[in-house]
């Protein structure tokens, strides 16, 4: 028995991972989700350096913002939930005045006016509002009984309605849509009676003929062409066709890595943003495909498992809000690119290429590092 | 109830956040087997669909134009050939300034309203790097001042290409034809695939006819492609085949003798080799400079050629249907000889007219006082129309059509070019079907008599006279005319000649028949009152021909034709076939003088000039060939 347990003791003192554990500990991380990001991002890379035709400069930079996204991470880990709920009001106060900032004397980018130049950065102000969203409606709801009643939910939309109808008229639909996601998402994991549910989707079906005759011009035929891509098939079907090629001439084991004729030969649009999981699926087939969603499904699984664990209001309405926002992400731009959602400009969250938004997604799962290594373990 | 309104519950908030949570969870799962069912369905249930269209994708085709076969006459002398032109052309994602380049380039060249017009059409239909010409057919001159200059000039450069060139310029046009844009008109009847990087096709003549021989087939190479369809690599080259060469009957010396001789004259010549149908010469004029047609003709020209009062684009030698005239006598004589209505020595009196019997028209002779009495040599010699008025009663119009019919009148003649007209060659079969009028569709004797001599609603082609008389020199003996003599394939060398097509003899009972009607026609130029006696005078050949001189309008009964008092274009048109040399003919040919009077002023020098082209022609050839062995043995 003394040998068994000295050899238990000895045993678990030299474990490499019992030592990880607490350095993880120590630096408020939970170990699994760091570990499925960083999968993620591992993944992420090698598949962007085919898309983006073996350009090792890009590679390098989104090196650079994923490693500054990950100190981003590591900092708000530090910050205990209660300062984030204290913050949150202020930030989304800010966030709202940056995107009214930006609708006035905004850059131009890309044909849309979504860029706020602060001399040495440039960064768009409807990211932080990705954050600042969820941030603002736990804060809300969290001195308030759930479910929420109807005033609340009134609130709740405002806070959800206006930044998205801000980057709306930008205009970047894809961003509103997660802004506006965000906010349901809460409503939703707030506790909200199912006819309630009924209720705001029977209201927003019947607000979409406004809603279309709102749109722009690109939009319109985004959606138009979602429900027919051979319509334009040179025009804004194109992106859609070309992306089911490339998918699905993929097959199961894919061309191979750099190997994909509809990447690399320029026929798949935007290969290294918005349309990335196309190349994925025509390098690596089915079988590449399935391990990113199975990878997506473990981060998402874990942020729902660490807001479950929560202890507070905020606090799980938080991390729930943002696991499942990040989903959404997912979803929009995987059923967009295997032609089951329309085109919209969203980008594969930590995989496409791109600027602030993988430091924001990043800040946020901080967040919720942060909401899980708090936690009081008394309560336990 | 109230008390959970007001306090909050956080158990029973937990529990409530736990269910939600793990919804959400399943709603994640659906979502994502969503996708993955949709991934299933592109990459394995639709996989081969797929596959195939990112095949299509990767790899574009782009046919390569096979090189147009040459033309040569029978000398071999190039009639159509193949010569590098030079287009200025820009590609405009490469130039910094389209404008300030466009500016500089007016500078050092020309650059019409037609040709910016053509630049900015392009420029809106086409790709950023595609090179669109700007100015076509630079001359050497420009191509040399662009050329020191062209470091100045980014994105802008000169581009060399095959162009169809004739050297003739006009001549021979209306039987070589000529090359135009491909148009859609024509896809309809050419095979889409073969024509896929081909600009210009045969059009008319010779060029329209062997289209298929001349065009070769085409190549491809494979090219991989960006979605931009931006040529990124060559996969694949598989050559074109050139297109074959044509060998012509046709003496480009010859030609050009005949065309001097009308120039300037609106008419036709066609000669015709006798002994095997191969045309030697097909003349009409005006001719026309085909070559900016392959250049890309303005609407501005081609009106111009297309509102010529003188109809330049008309083939006269194929499409112009005139009343043969005079020509026709020794035929008539010929069908008399044959039905026993004709004896040789038989004289028939010509008074200057001829009456049907019980009426008072008169049928005139063009000599009013008359011929006085006539046997049939001196009737052909002197073209005696009262002569062939009553031979022409007796034979009656069913025979004359069937006899005439055996010359081939009133049918295509089957020549290797296309757009011929089969003339007429009239009967009471005929009038019943072609007139609605019940009065009309009667045939009445006098139009037999005008058939007689060529008139009335008899019409020949040039192309139809010059095979008759050739049917004539070679005493029944028919080719059919055509123009290509052989064909020669160009990777192998080989030379397939085109054996000449017999058609069915014009059978007379006596071959003896013939002498007397050729010795007539011989007359005719070399008799003391025959009508085209002054073209025989110094030939060193004897030649036998005919005059004839087609009525364009009816003069009135008591009315004298005068040819200075009539309007050009109602004047008579002037025809004249012959052959020669008699004894042993060679070439037989037909001229045709629009509004050009009597046959033997304007048609019959024409003749003469043709012939003496013909055995220069033939001399030089004899001289060729004697020279060659020993050349051959020198080598």
């Amino acid at each position: 028995m003394t040998v068994l347990f000295e050899e238990g003791r000895e045993f678990h003192e030299r474990r490499p991972l019992g030592m990880l554990a607490r350095v993880l500990e120590r630096l408020h991380l939970d170990g699994p989700l760091l570990a499925g990001l960083l999968a993620l991002c591992a993944f992420g890379m090698f598949i962007l350096y085919s898309a983006s035709g073996q350009d090792e400069a890009l590679v390098l930079r989104q090196t650079v913002r994923l490693c500054a996204g990950f100190v981003a991470l590591l900092l708000i880990a530090q910050l205990p939930p209660s300062l984030l709920r204290a913050w949150s009001p202020w930030i989304f106060l800010v966030g709202v005045v940056l995107l009214a900032l930006v609708l006035e004397l905004g850059h131009i980018g890309k044909g849309a006016q979504r860029w706020l130049d602060l001399g040495v950065v440039r960064f768009q102000p409807s990211e932080i509002m990705k954050l600042a969203v969820p941030m603002m409606a736990a804060w809300y709801l969290h001195s308030r009984p759930l479910p929420p009643r109807f005033t609340h939910l009134v609130v709740l939309g405002t806070i959800a309605v206006v930044p998205a109808a801000m980057v709306a008229v930008q205009p970047d639909l894809g961003t509103a849509l997660l802004i506006g996601s965000a906010g349901i998402i809460t409503i939703f994991i707030a506790g909200i009676q199912l006819r309630w549910i009924v209720g705001i989707a029977v209201l927003a079906g019947s607000l979409a003929p406004v809603l279309w005759f709102e749109m722009h011009g690109y939009q319109r035929d985004r959606v138009l062409t979602f429900l027919d891509p051979q319509r334009d098939p040179l025009g804004a079907g194109y992106h859609i066709i070309q992306s089911t090629i490339a998918i699905g001439s993929g097959g199961v084991f894919g061309k191979g890595w750099l190997n994909g004729s509809q990447a690399q030969l320029d026929f798949l649009p935007e290969p290294d943003t918005d349309f990335i999981f196309a190349v994925l699926g025509e390098e690596l087939g089915l079988m590449g495909a399935l391990t990113l969603l199975v990878i997506y499904a473990f981060i998402v699984m874990r942020g729902l498992y660490i807001a479950s664990q929560a202890q507070d209001t905020y606090s799980r309405l938080l991390a729930g809000c943002l696991s499942l926002t990040f989903f959404v992400y997912v979803f929009v731009n995987t059923g967009m690119v295997t032609g089951l959602l329309p085109v919209v400009g969203v980008p594969l969250p930590l995989v496409s290429y791109g600027g602030t938004s993988m430091v924001t997604i990043l800040a946020g799962f901080g967040m919720l590092m942060s909401v899980h290594t708090h936690r009081k373990l008394l309560a336990a | 109830m109230p008390l959970r309104l007001s306090i909050k519950d956080h158990w029973q908030e937990q529990r409530l956040f736990g269910r939600r949570a793990i919804s959400a969870a399943v709603l994640v799962l659906i979502a994502l087997s969503l996708v993955a069912g949709r991934l299933v369905l592109l990459q394995v249930v639709n996989h081969e669909h797929y596959q195939d269209l990112s095949h299509g994708n990767r790899v574009r085709i782009e046919p390569l134009p096979p090189t147009r076969g040459l033309i040569f006459d029978r000398n071999g002398r190039l009639l159509a050939e193949n010569l590098p032109t030079f287009d200025l052309e820009i590609t405009p994602e490469a130039v910094p300034n389209l404008t300030a380049t466009l500016t500089q380039l007016g500078l050092l060249m020309e650059i019409t309203p037609d040709d910016r017009a053509r630049f900015d059409k392009a420029l809106r239909t086409h790709r950023r790097f595609d090179s669109l010409p700007i100015k076509l057919h630079l001359s050497e001159e420009e191509v040399a001042r662009f050329a020191v200059l062209r470091q100045q000039f980014p994105g802008v450069d000169i581009h060399a290409r095959l162009a169809r060139h004739y050297p003739g310029l006009g001549s021979a046009v209306h039987a070589i034809g000529y090359v135009g844009q491909l148009s859609e008109d024509d896809l309809e009847r050419l095979d889409r695939a073969a024509y896929a990087g081909t600009v210009l096709t045969g059009k008319i003549g010779i060029e329209l006819a062997y289209e298929q021989l001349l065009h070769g087939g085409p190549g491809y190479r494979q090219v991989l492609v960006d979605a931009q369809g931006r040529a990124l690599d060559v996969l694949e080259k598989t050559p074109p085949v050139p297109g074959h060469d044509l060998l012509l009957t046709l003496d480009s010396d010859v030609q050009r003798a005949a065309e001097k001789a009308l120039d300037g004259l609106r008419g036709s010549v066609v000669a015709i080799d006798p002994r095997d149908g191969g045309v030697i010469a097909l003349v009409s004029t005006p001719t026309f400079d085909p070559n900016p047609f392959s250049q890309g003709l303005s609407p501005r020209e081609f009106a111009a050629l297309n509102t010529d009062p003188k109809k330049p684009m008309i083939n006269r030698a194929l499409r112009g249907a005139y009343p043969p005239g005079s020509t026709v006598k020794p035929i008539m004589a010929l069908a008399g000889l044959e039905y026993n209505i004709v004896l040789p020595e038989q004289t028939r009196y010509c008074r200057g007219y001829f009456t049907l019997p019980g009426s008072s028209h008169r049928y005139r002779d063009f000599k009013r006082e008359g011929h006085g009495a006539m046997n049939m040599h001196q009737a052909i010699e002197q073209s005696c129309d009262v002569y062939f008025y009553q031979v022409a009663l007796e034979l009656g119009i069913e025979r004359m059509h069937d006899f005439m019919a055996s010359f081939g009148f009133g049918e295509q003649t089957g020549i290797d070019i296309p757009g011929e007209r089969s003339g007429l060659n009239p009967s009471p079969a005929w009038k019943q079907k072609a007139f609605r009028n019940a009065a009309d569709r009667v045939w009445f004797p006098g139009e037999t008599l005008i058939t007689g001599i060529g008139q009335g609603f008899l019409l020949a082609t040039p192309l139809q006279l010059a095979d008759a008389a050739a049917t004539l020199a070679s005493r029944g003996k028919r080719f059919r005319p055509h123009l290509v003599a052989a064909v020669r394939d160009p990777v192998t060398g080989e030379l397939r000649a085109h054996e000449p097509e017999r058609l069915p003899d014009v059978q007379v009972s006596d071959p003896a028949m013939w002498d007397g009607v050729l010795a007539g026609m011989e007359a005719v130029v070399s008799g003391d009152r025959g009508t085209a006696r002054k073209i025989g005078l110094d030939a060193p050949y004897r030649i036998a021909g005919k005059t004839g001189t087609a009525q364009v309008f009816t003069i009135g009964q008591d009315e004298k034709y005068k040819a200075e008092e009539t309007p050009e274009e109602l004047r008579d048109h002037a025809w004249f076939i012959a052959f020669a040399p008699a004894e042993a003919p060679q070439l037989a040919v037909a001229v045709l003088v629009e509004n050009g009077g009597f046959g033997s002023r304007s048609a019959a020098p024409v003749a003469r000039q043709v012939f003496d082209a013909y055995f220069e022609s033939e001399r030089m050839r004899l001289a060729k060939k004697a020279g060659e062995p020993s050349s051959g043995s020198a080598r």
